[in-house]
């Protein structure tokens, strides 16, 4: 018998590392020690704090090497990187470094921001609380979905990779503890959402769209 | 008469403010305490008059106290307020004599208040050697820099670093104000309060009214820019990129601001904004009354396009106002405008009176541009940038204070 799936919530207060970059130098050697909780607030920490919903480039390097390095080719080598598919913070690490490294290696100048539009590293506490409402049975997501808090979709969607041994979403977690099944189609539909390349309030609608197309298969007696 | 989170609630939604009373739970009954130097004017005051009965009907016992000065005290946070974003000011040794004997007066009267508060928040240099007048204290102290300090004078950020370094931390509009100080540098954009006087909806009667009040025409475009008269707010530079437009098309301008009672600098601004506008029936120059709210509001409704031209701007509240209403908004590229007009979506971020004439003409001769950049820029705001966020960061962060260095904190 399957545990009730406890919803929880999470609120997300940026904090200044008080390191910065002025050049893709300074950014290539800065990534390489950062604190790595940088690198994930730089990647994912877009979707929790006060940002505009069509941005450009996805995450704050991409973001930066075209609006203040105005490197174009950098920016969409950086932008297509997609944090999911790292197993963990020093993969995403690693792939970033080289990708800079790269771009400094084609160059023959190092490209400098203005003053004003230096790269500031911030990271982020999560503070993650009980809302109190239990979901016995799959079948009730339908329902709970669209009233969940967009940070419960981050909680539960995005920073649940970072918590789970396979790096799986909370959902998912929970339907592979039903009986083999009850929730294989919810689970393929489920793992081919992409994460990434997009906002939470759009992630919480394709959730919802998953749950109404997709009923669990009723549990043996 | 609904409860003020209800009546949040018919705004941001009931998930929004379910969320605000899960996280203020476990701060239930601490006393906090908000210092900071007017209660009138100025986007300090009009956080605090919303922050502190929200958190006090999220049952946080929270207080507002205001410390009260002589002219020698404001000439010099004014002279901070200059020179901390980035203009070389001296301070006569008996301005800096006059803060700290104000503070330490101010300190005598508030001390027991002080030292029992679970949590003060000290907004702005004024109240900053508070500090130091409460060695009994309990609570986390933090101090919060509405200001862009992303350039100080060095001689006046040395002074008052002295002050702030030894608080828990302390918070900040943008990371590119954040100056490194042995603490955590904690994030918070502010926010506005669509309830206020200022922000609530109007009728178009109400909306209408101002023409005739201000001798405005109603067949004429209007720009609009609301703010203090400041130096850094580039009043001079709005008028001089109105010009430029009027070459080209019919145009009016309203250049409307209230005085703040902590800087006494205004009115020398409105003085060469007089006479910079001159006898032109179409530049509208208006002193408005501290409690003007209803009218800026109307001001900005009735606008085509608002402006905020600043060269410095903390966060600048009047773009996240004009925003809300759906005006695109043309602003300096610069602090916390950067954050909001987000270019050729939500408005322009210009550089010069030029750079601020050419979007001007732009938008009017593009209307089907203005409407959409109007909508996209009121759904930012409700998105980011209503007093709900603003609060759960406030919240976040009080928990967080309490667990420095923890990355994910389970309540």
């Amino acid at each position: 018998m399957a545990t009730s799936f406890i919803v929880k919530d999470c609120t997300l207060i940026s904090i200044a590392m008080g390191e910065e970059a002025l050049n893709l130098r300074e950014l290539s050697d800065r990534i390489k020690f950062v604190h790595p909780g940088c690198i994930y607030y730089h990647f994912w920490g877009g979707m929790l704090r006060s940002a505009f919903d069509e941005p450009e480039y996805q995450n704050d390097f991409a973001a930066w090497a075209w609006r203040s390095l105005h490197d174009s080719r950098l920016a969409e080598r950086l932008a297509i990187i997609d944090p999911s598919h790292h197993q963990n913070i020093e993969d995403l690490r690693q792939e970033l470094a080289d990708v800079i490294d790269e771009r400094l290696a084609e160059d023959e100048y190092v490209t400098w921001a203005r003053s004003g539009q230096r790269f500031k590293f911030v990271r982020s506490q999560i503070v993650v609380f009980d809302t109190g409402i239990r979901i016995s049975h799959p079948g009730e997501m339908t329902e709970r979905i669209p009233r969940m808090s967009l940070g419960s979709v981050f909680y539960h969607f995005i920073d649940a990779r970072r918590r789970t041994p396979d790096g799986k979403d909370d959902f998912v977690e929970w339907f592979q503890t039903f009986e083999e099944g009850v929730c294989d189609e919810l689970i393929a539909r489920i793992n081919r959402i992409d994460p990434y390349f997009t906002t939470l309030a759009a992630l919480r609608q394709e959730l919802e769209m998953v749950f109404q197309q997709c009923q669990p298969e009723e549990e043996r007696p | 008469m609904n409860s003020l989170l209800e009546q949040y609630a018919a705004i941001v939604g009931d998930t929004v403010i379910d969320q605000l009373k899960q996280l203020a739970r476990p701060l239930a009954g601490m006393k906090i305490v908000h210092v900071n130097s007017t209660r009138e004017g100025g986007g300090v005051a009009e956080i605090l008059s919303w922050l502190v009965p929200l958190k006090q009907e999220l049952g946080l016992e929270t207080e507002w106290e205001v410390i009260g000065g002589d002219k020698d005290f404001y000439q010099c946070t004014k002279k901070f307020h200059n020179g901390l974003q980035g203009n070389p000011v001296l301070i006569p040794p008996a301005q800096l004599r006059a803060y700290e004997r104000t503070n330490e007066e101010n300190g005598e009267r508030l001390r027991q208040t002080l030292e029992a508060a679970d949590f003060v928040f000290i907004h702005d240099p004024q109240p900053a050697p508070l500090l130091q007048m409460c060695p009994g204290r309990k609570g986390k102290w933090v101090w919060r820099c509405h200001i862009d300090l992303s350039h100080p004078h060095r001689a006046v950020w040395k002074y008052l670093r002295g002050f702030v370094a030894s608080y828990d931390a302390s918070i900040w509009s943008l990371a590119d104000f954040a100056q490194p100080l042995p603490h955590p540098l904690y994030l918070i954009a502010p926010s506005i309060d669509p309830l206020s006087q200022k922000n609530i909806g109007l009728s178009a009667d109400e909306v209408n009214r101002v023409y005739e009040q201000y001798g405005i025409n109603p067949d004429l475009p209007l720009i609009t820019q609301i703010s203090r008269f400041d130096y850094f707010k580039d009043p001079l530079g709005v008028i001089q990129a109105y010009r430029m437009v009027k070459e080209f098309s019919p145009v009016q301008l309203v250049l409307a601001g209230g005085g703040a009672a902590d800087d006494p600098e205004g009115e020398e601004v409105l003085r060469e904004v007089q006479a910079a506008a001159g006898d032109d029936p179409d530049i509208h120059v208006l002193l408005l009354p501290a409690d003007a709210h209803r009218e800026i509001n109307a001001l900005q409704r009735a606008s085509t396009i608002c402006v905020q031209k600043s060269t410095r701007e903390g966060f600048g509240l009047t773009v996240t106002e004009a925003m809300w209403k759906g005006k695109p908004v043309i602003g300096g590229d610069t602090g916390g405008i950067r954050l909001q007009v987000i270019n050729h979506h939500t408005g322009f971020l210009v550089n010069t009176p030029e750079g601020a004439a050419l979007r001007i003409r732009y938008l009017l001769k593009n209307r089907r541009k203005l409407e959409d950049m109007g909508r996209k820029a009121n759904e930012f705001v409700y998105q980011n940038f209503l007093v709900t966020r603003h609060l759960r960061e406030y919240l976040t962060l009080m928990i967080a204070t309490m667990q420095e260095g923890v990355e994910r904190i389970e309540m």
